[in-house]
């Protein structure tokens, strides 16, 4: 056994070495040369924190001093906290409103412009540009049109229709509204874009088959556009769920989370967990709820990959 | 064919290069840190007495968080001139000052991430909790050494102290809340800016003509970030009410649901619903109910007595419109004015020799100007070349005679409009203060930011329920015990 056995491993060996040879000659050591600093960057600065925000769910600890383990009990803090359900209604609500509003925007603004003879570019142009403004400015601008009083942008509109003026943000009604108003704002155009570059997959002899067929423009966007844009849709659909159970920087920045908490979102609750008290004392709470929104949204995403398998965009 | 290898190498050697360049990097910011760990062997031998000749001494480096964010180039040259000043004595001492604001969530974010100067002020709500904490360094054998620790108000001096009484934290400034008042919309509504409101119905009634006749709030109120518990309880204490009661066995019970917080916030409710008297504006924090009353946006507000050097340094305030007057307090015999105010206290990620460079600093640049001449007239001297206000109100950080005298060392450079600041002046020494509430401070703020809101910002809520809950909420902070 042993006298047959060795040249077979002494010819595995031989292909271990060769295979290794030919895995350096095909750039496979300078392809991991090449990996190493994009490794070290992203496991210091990506899975590093995620790890440790892992265990910190699990301590007991304001960042100075030794942390000490607490079992379960940030989760079971967070969980009994009042504000944890005010957080997770309004985000709900935020994501509602957002669907009503911001979902069907883009869609309706991509077909109007994709069925525009001229400039077509110039308008492309004008709905991206509120991309490219940074998010704290085109907050800070909006807070500026919301301001209450008569001195505020928008009340001076409605002041010249003898209407008004209105608590845009300081009207527990009115604000989580408000603030879907300015994010919708500001993230429609690149959804405007992903629509447009689908639309243009669309086969224009379809188009002109359900002319022929005398079908009307609601027709042929109901039964040609709309059936080509299913991916997109859905694609889009799920990745605005995702974004709105992480919004922060409009109620953070517009509301602070008021009035009287109803626009304190998942994440702002989160924050205020660890940076609301300034001993710090937090952190744990702070750690377990985003762990507890990670898995809510890593089930979201698994769902997106599911149903995404094989899909093409315009498919 | 041979070009390939030649290139497969340079490729590897800038995948190389490109490693350790990150490492680098990585090495160079891990210097700082490394420099900072506390060095054991350094200890209390090695402080020493103030005027050490520079031969003695190794040079250190400290930062220290002197600078307001947005502050004006006057100030910062004044800053210039006293660290030029403070080199002149301890010239092994380099001094890097940098921009500090304290704000609840700023100072969490620097302190969990270790970014705090070497020496930095905290508001006398989180000195018991970062002293329980150890997050900040015990300075009391540096301080002592200095000589006048004993001198000190110890009604002030106890916000940085331990429960055996240990030094950690240094008062510097102490305050009265006032009442803040814009003198040219008084004029503008036809009131008389000499005789400011002194009870709280003539605040609503001057209010309601300031708001009817300028068409700009009355009077407005801090609401976020805390501010807006400090200021309710600003109320509270005004009419005679207390957020906090402490048994004789030590234990803490919050008292937030008191008929004076509802009395307060009734009082809110009315100006805002019934007189429509409040603007149009009800999430401001310190800094921006600061910025619309230097825009001449408010009439009247309940502020520190300190704030004219803020407002002049930031939003470039007018001395003409700036007036002040204490709080009006009720008839209730335990109804006072809330006294805050400010430690400055020393980083723990900071090596002796920093720690005792920082105490050095501590004394020269906060303690000199209130207890001796020379310093005093030094600070008023150099703030006044740059134009910087000199003789704003405060309250006494050693005992009130030395306040008194420090005021006549400087009385050439005041340069703030005192006049316009004597209804303040004038009743703030025989009024009773009281300190704020000394558990889990900040937490019962920012329970209560929301209530007020809800009161501003909704015309039927349920002050009472509000408060339960915020008390409950509150209760259970307070016999949660801290992070370790």
């Amino acid at each position: 056994m042993t006298s047959r056995a060795e040249p077979v491993l002494a010819a595995s060996g031989e292909r271990k070495r060769r295979g290794l040879l030919t895995w350096v000659s095909r750039d496979g050591l300078s392809t991991f040369a090449f990996l190493l600093p994009l490794l070290f960057i992203f496991g210091l600065f990506s899975w590093f924190p995620i790890v440790r925000s892992i265990v910190m769910s699990f301590q007991s600890t304001n960042l100075v001093s030794a942390p000490t383990f607490v079992g379960l009990d940030n989760f079971a803090r967070v969980l009994g906290d009042p504000l944890f359900g005010t957080a997770v209604s309004n985000t709900i609500y935020f994501a509602i409103i957002a669907l009503v509003i911001g979902y069907p925007l883009p869609l309706v603004l991509a077909v109007l412009m994709s069925e525009a003879r001229r400039f077509k570019s110039v308008y492309s142009a004008l709905a991206y540009l509120p991309v490219v403004v940074p998010p704290v400015v085109a907050v800070l601008l909006w807070k500026f049109f919301y301001k209450g009083g008569t001195n505020g942008a928008f009340n001076q509109i409605l002041h010249t229709f003898g209407l008004g003026p209105l608590q845009w943000l300081g009207d527990a009604s009115l604000a989580m509204p408000a603030i879907v108003i300015e994010a919708t704002w500001a993230a429609f155009g690149g959804t405007v874009i992903i629509y447009l570059a689908a639309l243009l997959s669309v086969p224009p002899e379809l188009y002109d088959a359900a002319e022929v067929d005398g079908a009307s423009i609601w027709q042929k966007i109901r039964h040609v556009t709309l059936p080509h844009l299913r991916g997109v849709l859905f694609i889009t659909l799920i990745l605005q769920l995702i974004a709105t159970a992480q919004i922060f920087t409009e109620p953070f920045l517009l509301t602070e989370g008021g009035p009287a908490n109803s626009t304190t979102t998942v994440l702002l609750l989160i924050y205020n967990y660890a940076f609301g008290s300034s001993l710090g004392g937090h952190f744990g709470e702070a750690a377990a709820l985003s762990l507890m929104l990670a898995v809510f949204l890593g089930i979201f995403t698994g769902i997106y990959f599911w149903m995404t398998r094989g899909w093409s965009t315009s498919s | 064919m041979t070009k390939k290898p030649l290139g497969r190498m340079s490729t590897l050697a800038l995948a190389a290069l490109a490693v350790v360049s990150v490492s680098a990097c990585s090495a160079a910011a891990a210097t700082p840190s490394a420099t900072a760990t506390p060095a054991p062997t350094q200890a209390a031998g090695s402080q020493a007495p103030a005027g050490t000749p520079a031969t003695t001494h190794k040079p250190v480096t400290i930062s220290v968080g002197v600078l307001r964010p947005g502050a004006t180039q006057e100030a910062v040259d004044a800053l210039n001139l006293q660290i030029t000043e403070f080199n002149a004595k301890y010239p092994w001492i380099t001094v890097e000052p940098q921009e500090y604001n304290w704000t609840a969530p700023t100072f969490t974010a620097q302190l969990a991430g270790g970014t705090l100067p070497t020496v930095f002020n905290i508001p006398f709500t989180d000195g018991k909790g970062l002293i329980a904490q150890h997050q900040i360094v015990n300075i009391d054998s540096r301080v002592r050494a200095l000589g006048y620790a004993d001198k000190f108000n110890p009604n002030v001096l106890v916000n940085g102290q331990d429960d055996k009484g240990a030094i950690w934290a240094v008062p510097i400034t102490a305050y009265g809340m006032s009442l803040t008042y814009n003198r040219t919309l008084f004029k503008q509504a036809g009131l008389d800016p000499d005789k400011p409101p002194t009870t709280w119905d003539e605040v609503r009634a001057d209010a309601k003509v300031i708001a009817d006749k300028t068409g700009v709030a009355g009077f407005a109120q801090m609401a976020t970030q805390n501010t807006g518990g400090w200021q309710l309880t600003t109320m509270t204490y005004a009419l005679g009410g207390r957020m906090e009661t402490v048994d004789k066995d030590g234990k803490v019970t919050a008292t937030i649901n008191n008929s004076y917080t509802k009395a307060a916030l009734q009082y809110l409710h009315d100006l805002r619903w019934t007189d429509n008297s409040m603007g149009g504006t009800f999430d401001y924090n310190w800094g921006t109910i600061n910025q619309d009353f230097a825009a001449g946006q408010i009439g009247m507000f309940t502020g520190g007595s300190d704030l004219y050097t803020a407002m002049v340094q930031n939003n470039s305030l007018k001395a003409d419109d700036y007036g002040i007057t204490v709080i009006p307090l009720a008839s209730d015999p335990n109804a006072g004015v809330l006294g805050g105010g400010n430690l400055v206290a020393v980083n723990v990620m900071t090596t002796e020799d920093q720690r005792d460079a920082a105490v050095d600093f501590i004394d020269f640049y906060y303690m000199n100007k209130l207890r001796t001449e020379a310093g005093a007239v030094e600070d008023a001297k150099a703030l006044k070349a740059n134009n910087q206000p000199v003789g704003v109100p405060a309250l006494p950080i050693f005992d009130k005679a030395t306040y008194d005298q420090s005021l006549v060392w400087i009385k050439d450079y005041i340069n703030v409009p005192t006049a316009q600041m004597t209804p303040f002046t004038s009743k703030i020494f025989s009024e009773p203060v009281v300190t704020e509430p000394r558990y889990n401070t900040q937490d019962l703020y920012a329970a209560l930011d929301p209530v007020v809101q809800a009161v501003l910002t909704n015309k039927n809520a349920d002050i009472t329920k509000l408060l339960d809950d915020a008390n409950t909420k509150v209760q259970k902070i307070i016999n949660t015990p801290p992070a370790s």
